[in-house]
């Protein structure tokens, strides 16, 4: 199992900023390891984020992304006190859902 | 003949069966595992073929957008990139690096209530032109910048 996220919500004027940062290897499928081969893609694939049931960013990404992932986005609506849910799912089929509370 | 017939048969069987499936959503593109990822889109080498693998015509330049990111990348394994949209109704951003081996690095999705911006990091191989697509009241923009790198991304 994958490393929890690292969330942060917080309300500044009429926004939700909300900055996460993943844990994941990101791993291209274009490097090789020191016998030669090839180093399977290992990326994560789907990313989504949630508030109130309500789905405030999705995302598709590909193995450019870079090794532990940051995303930062805004959005209107929310309030101190309620909950963001952000879900990954990577190219094996891991996945990983963490929340973080509005401040 | 009995053999010809009996393919035909089959072909059309599996056919039928892979259409009702499609139908039915349980097949997707892609990987088996991702819920909903475009591989036509992130398997593109350049912008105009990024923008038909979402099903569009072609993307124009938009000074709407504005890409916020360093001019020069020390580290081209970690660059951070800034999206964010005046267009309109915006309803994807995306980011393509042109000179990487794949030149889709992500995709955002903005439904309504989100502003139309995200932040994130990249990879690039080497100093290239990089692209904002944005889709906004389904048509396609874009703007462009030229980020250095002095350490490449993708060499481990």
């Amino acid at each position: 199992m994958a490393d929890p996220m690292k969330i942060r919500a917080s309300v500044q004027g009429d926004k939700v900023v909300v900055k996460v940062l993943m844990a994941h290897e990101m791993e291209t499928g274009q490097r090789k390891d020191s016998a030669g081969k090839t180093i399977p893609a290992w990326f994560i694939q789907n990313v989504t984020a949630t508030h109130n049931g309500k789905t405030v960013l999705s995302a598709q990404w590909g193995p450019a992304v870079s090794k532990n992932p940051f995303l930062e986005f805004r959005f209107s609506g929310g309030k101190a006190g309620e909950k963001v849910v952000v879900t990954w799912t990577d190219n094996k089929g891991d996945k990983r859902t963490d929340e973080a509370t509005i401040s | 003949m009995n053999q010809t017939r009996r393919n035909l048969l089959h072909a059309s069987a599996g056919a039928s069966v892979m259409a009702l499936a499609a139908a039915a959503g349980l097949v997707k593109s892609g990987s088996v595992y991702a819920e909903d990822w475009n591989k036509a889109a992130f398997d593109t080498k350049s912008l105009q073929d990024t923008v038909k693998a979402f099903g569009g015509a072609a993307a124009a330049e938009s000074k709407d957008i504005t890409i916020t990111s360093p001019d020069i990348a020390e580290n081209g394994a970690v660059v951070p990139v800034s999206v964010s949209s005046k267009l309109g109704k915006t309803e994807s951003i995306s980011i393509l690096v042109e000179k990487n081996p794949n030149a889709l690095s992500a995709a955002f999705d903005i439904p309504g209530g989100t502003e139309p911006f995200v932040s994130t990091r990249v990879k690039m191989g080497q100093t290239s032109n990089v692209y904002a697509l944005v889709k906004a009241d389904g048509k396609y923009f874009f703007a462009t910048k030229e980020i250095k790198v002095t350490l490449g991304g993708c060499g481990g």
